[in-house]
């Protein structure tokens, strides 16, 4: 056991037991971050400050919220809505929070693919990052459904009903999903301790996995510039800090990301008190109704582009799938799909440059035609769209990366 | 300015995407109808300038107090609403604040022929009569006597609740006020074909626009719906509104009034963020 002497304060009380002096050095005032990054830098600590607000907000929603077919509805509309103080204020941070991450989360991810962030040596950050967007996704997902809304409803048969097309034993593990031959209490049931319990605490889990994963290989930069970060550090602690490259995350890194986060907050909360309804589907203020199908079904706008892959293929139900899954997943692989190994933004890579718009093009296409009902010619837009986005990611992109790589990498 | 280029960057993609995946897709999912009616100018445009409210009472007991009751002339309704509701398929309305309710020229024409009024002639016809016999023979100058005498006798302005209970309570209930149908559940399906859904959420999930579209003719937005046409004026159709607003959404002005207050808070925060930022940087560069 360390010695230990009369402490002369709090922290130095602490800092004798538990270390926290070596602790904030290694987490915030000696955790070192480039200098040379934008604002798209903040989206990580944006991201921490929305799950944040989800989990307080949540953990307010949960004491009125009542998980049963027959009262979720209203414990939703009436109860917390109306009935308890403040209760909207907490469900629509919630809700307005569940769609403002999937934002943060696109442009914290394309940022990563813009400047080639999860490149060798960063591969672990970019798993650990898809790994959240997807258990994120699941989150989403169980949370829509707890309103029991007709959109929460419908939506929750649609997904549930995709396990069907796993060959053999489909329809099995549909019912086994479900709990019950249909959607009903059960599947609230189960979504609801998925939603509060197990998927938060692996995304907390993950959260760590991907702040860990970034101690190593270090924050990438805008240009994409390997230092070496141990004399960059020294120069800094030495008050060289006009010549050092590095910055430390507290107070430096964060003092920046605080001024973004609040200028973001404003944002937020103009949508939280007077523009809610583009996080909440009209239909969904419907209560379930087994027995009616709305006119359009779609899910939130943050899938639609998968949704619209999944039957972008018109024809086929099954090849619909299996683009979806590949949709799904594809983007686990892009560190082995670019075979370039030059850490360098997009700008500075031309074809890439032209690869990547071409791809937020697709996006886009893909995200507003997947809301549009599928007549006429919107379906051969979504078949268009679809398999150009297989294509842009299983061919196109890895032959331009290694043409890039046999004329000797990025200029 | 490099991140100021970024942001203008961002802020259009994601325009272009809220634009598609909503006002875009909204229009299409929804097409534009025409606006409301309160002219109800389809239906034949009695004269009502000379009606004579002493005959029209006459009239009235004559012919409508044998099913309906005017609770403010101390007539009451003939039966409960119960054994009415098992009678007739739907408890018939009270009469006595119709003449405040519903569009003077509607009235008349309703009374004249109910099922093309209400626009419900898919549903009612030689098999399946109207509970409400049409009184086209009748003269216009009696009829116009009748919509007098309910003029006379309604009153000068009703509360929102009131005007609900008189258009919509005979088939509609809003749990959320604990208010509920006249007509019992089991009647009204078979009378309706389908059971008439509680409007307690209605101004969130349908919102005011469509609601005053659908409200003023429901057959322009739900063709073959067996709700019928009630022929509101315009005022009483706008009370029924903000009565559904104020059940539905009872927290909008905390909200409106809490919201800037936020925004202001945070502006503030961002100033002294920056302010802090700008003092942290100074040294870096």
């Amino acid at each position: 056991m360390a010695e230990i002497r009369k402490a002369d304060g709090l922290i130095d009380w602490l800092d004798q037991r538990l270390g926290v002096k070596k602790l904030t050095k290694v987490l915030m005032t000696e955790y070192w971050i480039p200098k040379n990054i934008n604002f798209l830098w903040a989206m990580g600590v944006v991201l921490t400050a929305l799950f944040t607000m989800l989990v307080v907000s949540g953990i307010f929603l949960l004491m009125y919220y009542k998980p049963d077919a027959k009262m979720a509805f209203d414990s939703v509309n009436y109860t917390i809505m109306q009935e308890v103080a403040y209760g909207w204020l907490w469900r629509h941070i919630h809700a307005v929070a569940a769609s403002m991450i999937f934002v943060i989360i696109y442009i914290h991810m394309f940022v990563a693919i813009y400047y080639g962030s999860y490149k060798r040596g960063r591969e672990m950050i970019w798993v650990s990052g898809m790994l959240l967007f997807v258990v994120f996704s699941a989150e989403a997902f169980s949370g829509y459904m707890l309103p029991w809304g007709q959109m929460s409803y419908w939506a929750a048969t649609v997904i549930t009903n995709l396990f069907g097309g796993i060959p053999f034993i489909g329809n099995d593990v549909v019912e086994w999903v479900r709990g019950n031959y249909v959607v009903a209490d059960a599947t609230l049931t189960r979504f609801f301790m998925l939603h509060v319990f197990l998927l938060p605490v692996v995304i907390m889990i993950l959260i760590v996995v991907h702040f860990y994963a970034l101690r190593i290989p270090h924050v990438n930069n805008q240009d994409g510039e390997v230092f070496d970060f141990e004399a960059e550090e020294k120069k800094y602690i030495e008050g060289k800090k006009k010549e050092s490259k590095v910055i430390p995350f507290w107070p430096v890194f964060l003092s920046k990301d605080i001024f973004v986060i609040c200028a973001f907050m404003i944002f937020f909360f103009y949508l939280v008190c007077y523009h809610f309804d583009f996080a909440m589907d009209p239909v969904n203020f419907d209560p379930a109704n087994s027995l009616k199908t709305p006119t359009h079904i779609y899910p939130e706008w943050y899938f639609l582009w998968s949704y619209e892959v999944l039957r972008g293929f018109f024809f086929s139900a099954d090849l619909g799938l299996i683009a979806f899954g590949i949709a799904q997943v594809i983007f686990f692989f892009l560190p082995w799909l670019d075979r370039s190994s030059k850490v360098a933004p997009a700008h500075r890579r031309p074809a890439f440059l032209i690869w990547f718009w071409l791809m937020i093009l697709d996006l886009i296409v893909l995200t507003i035609f997947g809301k549009l009902p599928p007549e006429g010619a919107n379906i051969y837009v979504g078949f268009v769209a679809s398999i150009s986005f297989l294509i842009l990611f299983l061919v196109v992109l890895p032959i331009i990366t290694i043409v890039e790589r046999k004329k000797g990498g990025a200029q | 300015m490099k991140e100021f280029k970024i942001l203008i960057l961002l802020i259009v993609v994601i325009g272009i995407i809220y634009w598609g995946v909503e006002p875009l897709a909204h229009s299409i999912m929804h097409p534009k109808v025409a606006p409301a009616d309160y002219t109800f100018s389809d239906l034949e445009k009695i004269d009502l300038s000379k009606g004579d409210a002493t005959k029209g009472k006459t009239l009235v007991e004559e012919n409508c107090t044998a099913c309906h009751g005017i609770k403010s002339q101390n007539i009451p309704a003939p039966m409960d609403n119960a054994s009415a509701a098992g009678a007739y398929g739907v408890v018939p309305p009270d009469l006595s604040d119709i003449g405040a309710v519903f569009d003077h020229n509607f009235l008349a024409n309703f009374i004249k022929n109910p099922v093309k009024a209400t626009l419900l002639s898919h549903k009612f016809g030689e098999n399946t009569p109207y509970p409400m016999p049409g009184y086209d023979w009748m003269s216009n100058d009696d009829i116009s006597n009748i919509v007098a005498y309910f003029v006379s006798i309604a009153p000068q302005s009703l509360t929102d609740a009131q005007v609900f209970d008189q258009a919509c309570q005979r088939c509609h209930s809003v749990e959320y006020a604990k208010t509920y149908a006249l007509t019992p559940e089991s009647d009204l399906e078979k009378y309706l074909g389908a059971k008439a859904p509680d409007l307690s959420m209605m101004i969130r999930s349908r919102g005011e626009h469509t609601l005053s579209i659908f409200i003023n003719d429901p057959q322009k937005l739900l063709p073959g719906t067996s709700m019928p046409r009630v022929g509101l004026d315009q005022k009483a159709e706008k009370q029924i509104i903000n009565y559904l607003q104020k059940i539905g959404d009872s927290k909008k002005a905390q909200r409106d009034g809490l919201g800037i207050k936020i925004m202001i808070f945070f502006v503030v925060m961002a100033l002294l963020a920056y302010a802090w930022k700008r003092r942290i940087w100074k040294d870096l560069h």
